[in-house]
């Protein structure tokens, strides 16, 4: 049997609503963020440290990195099969992306587990 | 392959359709807020490290030239947003007609422009 790898899931039904759901959580995420940071212009490091040391702030964040974590490789791997033909390429692309989203997942997570 | 169809590569009669510039600057700005990802994810690592970490990334975002990148990331999270819900409307079946697509694109790219130079104001 021929496998090809042809999403993340290898379910295009899958990888349609985790990027829907993720994107949702995001949307939200963005405009509390934005909220946030309009109705506290000057906010200090106790204040914004506070902020990630709520329990469920921190939850919601992690919820977040983890959306995030998906949405980038449903995302990116779209474009990248859509525009990078050759399958060497394409491979390297992938892999540089798979490892950010990792650096980026780890770093987002030490952030705020010790927040 | 033999291909006898007529090519049309008159640059100037090929245009893309308002819905594909609302789409690719969806992508454009998908993959940009990937790359911005990096100074992000920098920012709030420091900002939460430590209170001199903190003072460290409010400096460097007073800077002129990081007061613009700040405002390119806003802007970029504010057109993907914007495509983004336009896109969850054409999940459940709205604006998908050539008329009504058009539309929407349109209404997409001018409330984008709106709310880019609002956060332009809010940046400085």
């Amino acid at each position: 049997m021929v496998k090809s790898i042809t999403s993340f899931s290898r379910s295009g039904l899958l990888d349609w609503l985790m990027q829907r759901v993720s994107a949702v959580l995001l949307g939200s995420y963005v405009i509390f963020m934005l909220a946030y940071f309009l109705f506290n212009a000057d906010i200090s490091y106790q204040e914004w440290r506070g902020l990630f040391s709520n329990f469920w702030f921190k939850i919601y964040t992690l919820s977040i990195l983890l959306a995030l974590v998906g949405h980038i490789w449903v995302g990116m791997w779209t474009v990248a099969t859509d525009y990078v033909k050759n399958a060497w390429a394409r491979f390297l692309v992938l892999a540089v992306i798979a490892l950010a989203n990792f650096i980026y997942f780890v770093i987002g997570f030490s952030a705020v587990w010790g927040a | 392959m033999k291909n006898n169809r007529p090519v049309n590569l008159d640059l100037r009669t090929i245009r893309l359709p308002v819905s594909a510039v609302a789409s690719i600057i969806h992508r454009i700005t998908g993959v940009g807020l990937f790359v911005a990802l990096a100074f992000l994810m920098w920012a709030l690592n420091l900002s939460l490290s430590s209170e001199a970490g903190f003072e460290k990334v409010v400096s460097a975002m007073n800077h002129p030239l990081a007061k613009l990148v700040t405002w390119g990331i806003v802007s970029f999270f504010a057109y993907h947003l914007i495509a983004g819900i336009k896109h969850l409307f054409m999940d459940i079946g709205y604006f998908e007609e050539k008329e009504s697509g058009a539309l929407a694109s349109k209404f997409v790219l001018i409330a984008s422009v709106i709310c880019i130079l609002l956060l332009g104001v809010w940046v400085w």
